[in-house]
């Protein structure tokens, strides 16, 4: 995370976060993370109200099959070069939903995650480093 | 204008699955006429995540962990009323401690519920410093919940026949001081709640539901209190321990001494609750009896008696939203035969329909917001204008939703 931070604060990060079906969970824990106690809004990241302003896809949750069609109709509203973060076990593995018929997920089957965040649900501090990666990764999407 | 005004055009707007004040996806179907609201219809079901038909393959220790994951804001409330019932199917004493931990940890995770509930409200209209000054009280709720089971949002406390934790004497000092820290900040909130202009032009006489749909509609929680019904699962029907601990039904005319059954009003019940619940965590701490934490502390033991159980439970608790519902049926089996899971906000999303009726498209995110779903969202309205669609997203409702509160301040 420390290397190649400094280069890439020449660009603030809008976050458009989409709920696929998940608990709240880690929903509750990535405004958490807007708030006084962490808040990421010092660094510019900040959450948007559309995708076609956002240059990160935060997707919590197991991707239900009513929510497959939104979710990938969502990404690609976004402009490029964009990155996409799964936050919580349910979108990296299905989790405890792992055999559920009403799931399509883990959420790599619908788009090209970019970033894993791991935890049921993430801590605060997590979900910046996930967020934190993923500037990384768009800086080096834009030097090419 | 007048020729035109004889044959009023109303327009159907759908919100959602992606919508604005909502937490989980849920749709709408406004029928709009000008600004008013007319006619509203609600869809549900994106977030069907078929946990009960994995209940039905799962022991009954594994299914505490799945349940704890129906929602992670009342990620205790579904474990433990799962436990009740199955304690009750099992006919499982729990130890008398067990009973005291129990109530403090679910008054707990009322506190932090209506604190972040406090916090979402102010922000749907438009209010976002008061949305980072609750989400900062709520961060002390969340520091004591990682300091007495070790984690923030699912706590992993509960176990069939008694808690897994055990709340010592050296913790005491921890949770008085936190106790003291939501105490002095009440008033705080309180002036800025139920004092403020703002507030109170945007609340007072909007999102009305009247005593008597609350009850032909079945409201439950804070949402049908705050219209006059006396329905507290903890009164009426007390478990756990709080047949020992004195406190009441609480409704909005203990402060004004009228029933409206506004948004208001929803807001002054859940503020009181939240002093309520720092009074039953101090009265359980006063109370607690020395004693076992779990009735059976071997997880193997406890599976090899309910293996043997044949019969069927009910588990009814009083969560921040209102009264879950649990429903278990053994058949001799390893998993249960039978799981029915019965959220608060299944009760909750009629009553929308005569809270919205009538009241303008701004409005919609605070009334939504005001019975406290446990949904998620997702943010997209179309309105559809003599067949041409244009879209509404969140953050356009959200700045309707803002408008409105500065036109109203002038």
């Amino acid at each position: 995370m420390a290397k190649g931070l400094p280069k890439s604060f020449k660009k603030s990060l809008w976050v458009y976060h989409c709920n696929s079906g998940s608990c709240n969970g880690c929903d509750i824990e990535i405004i958490a993370a807007l708030c006084p106690r962490y808040d990421v809004e010092r660094f510019g990241i900040k959450l948007v109200g559309s995708p076609r302003h956002a240059d990160v896809l935060l997707v919590t949750g197991p991707v239900t099959r009513q929510m497959s069609e939104k979710v990938k109709r969502i990404y690609e509203q976004m402009p490029d070069p964009k990155a996409v973060i799964c936050v919580g076990n349910c979108g990296n593995t299905g989790d405890v939903f792992y055999e559920a018929y009403n799931l399509v997920g883990p959420i790599d089957n619908i788009l090209p995650v970019d970033i894993y965040v791991i935890g049921c649900p993430p801590r605060p501090e997590n979900i910046i480093n996930g967020v934190a990666k993923a500037w990384v990764k768009l800086e080096t999407l834009e030097a090419k | 204008m007048n020729s035109k005004s004889a044959n009023k055009i109303t327009y159907q707007i759908p919100v959602g699955p992606i919508h604005p004040a909502l937490k989980e996806p849920v749709q709408f179907e406004f029928e709009i006429e000008g600004e008013r609201i007319i006619d509203v219809d609600v869809s549900v079901g994106h977030v069907h995540r078929s946990v009960e038909w994995a209940g039905t393959r799962r022991n009954p220790i594994q299914i505490l962990y799945l349940a704890e994951r129906i929602c992670g804001i009342c990620s205790y409330c579904h474990p433990m009323a799962f436990s009740l019932a199955t304690e009750r199917a099992a006919e499982i004493d729990v130890p008398e401690r067990a009973q005291y931990i129990r109530v403090i940890h679910q008054e707990l995770e009322r506190i932090c519920s209506h604190v972040l509930w406090a916090g979402v409200a102010a922000h749907e209209i438009g209010f976002d410093s008061v949305l980072f000054l609750t989400w900062q009280i709520r961060e002390k709720a969340l520091d004591l919940t990682e300091y007495l089971t070790g984690n923030r949002v699912t706590k992993g406390i509960t176990m069939i026949g008694g808690v897994r934790r055990d709340i010592t004497k050296d913790m005491y000092p921890k949770i008085m001081e936190v106790m003291k820290y939501f105490k002095d900040n009440f008033e705080k909130i309180r002036k800025i709640f139920l004092d403020d202009k703002t507030f109170k032009l945007r609340t007072q006489g909007c999102g009305i539901l009247t005593k008597e749909d609350a009850l032909k509609l079945c409201a439950c929680g804070p949402t049908t209190r705050a219209s006059g019904v006396k329905k507290d699962v903890r009164v009426d029907q007390p478990y756990f321990a709080f047949g020992d601990l004195d406190f009441d039904y609480i409704t909005p005319d203990i402060l004004t001494g009228e029933v409206n059954g506004d948004v208001y009003d929803r807001i002054i019940v859940r503020l009181l609750e939240v002093k309520g619940s720092i009074d039953l965590i101090e009265q359980c701490l006063d109370k607690m009896p020395s004693g076992d934490i779990v009735s059976e502390e071997k997880i193997a033991k406890i599976l090899s008696i309910l293996k043997k159980v044949n019969g069927e439970g009910i588990g009814r608790m009083e969560a921040p939203r209102g009264e879950v519902f649990h429903y278990v049926k053994y058949n001799g089996n390893e998993s249960p035969h039978h799981w029915k899971v019965r959220a608060p906000t299944y009760n909750n999303i009629l009553p929308w329909i005569p809270m919205l009726k009538g009241n303008q498209i701004a409005d919609i995110p605070i009334v939504a917001a005001s019975t406290d779903p446990c949904m998620s969202c997702t943010n997209r309205v179309a309105i559809i204008d003599n067949g041409k669609k244009y879209q509404l997203d969140k953050q356009k409702l959200y700045e309707l939703s803002v408008e409105k509160t500065r036109r109203l301040m002038k």
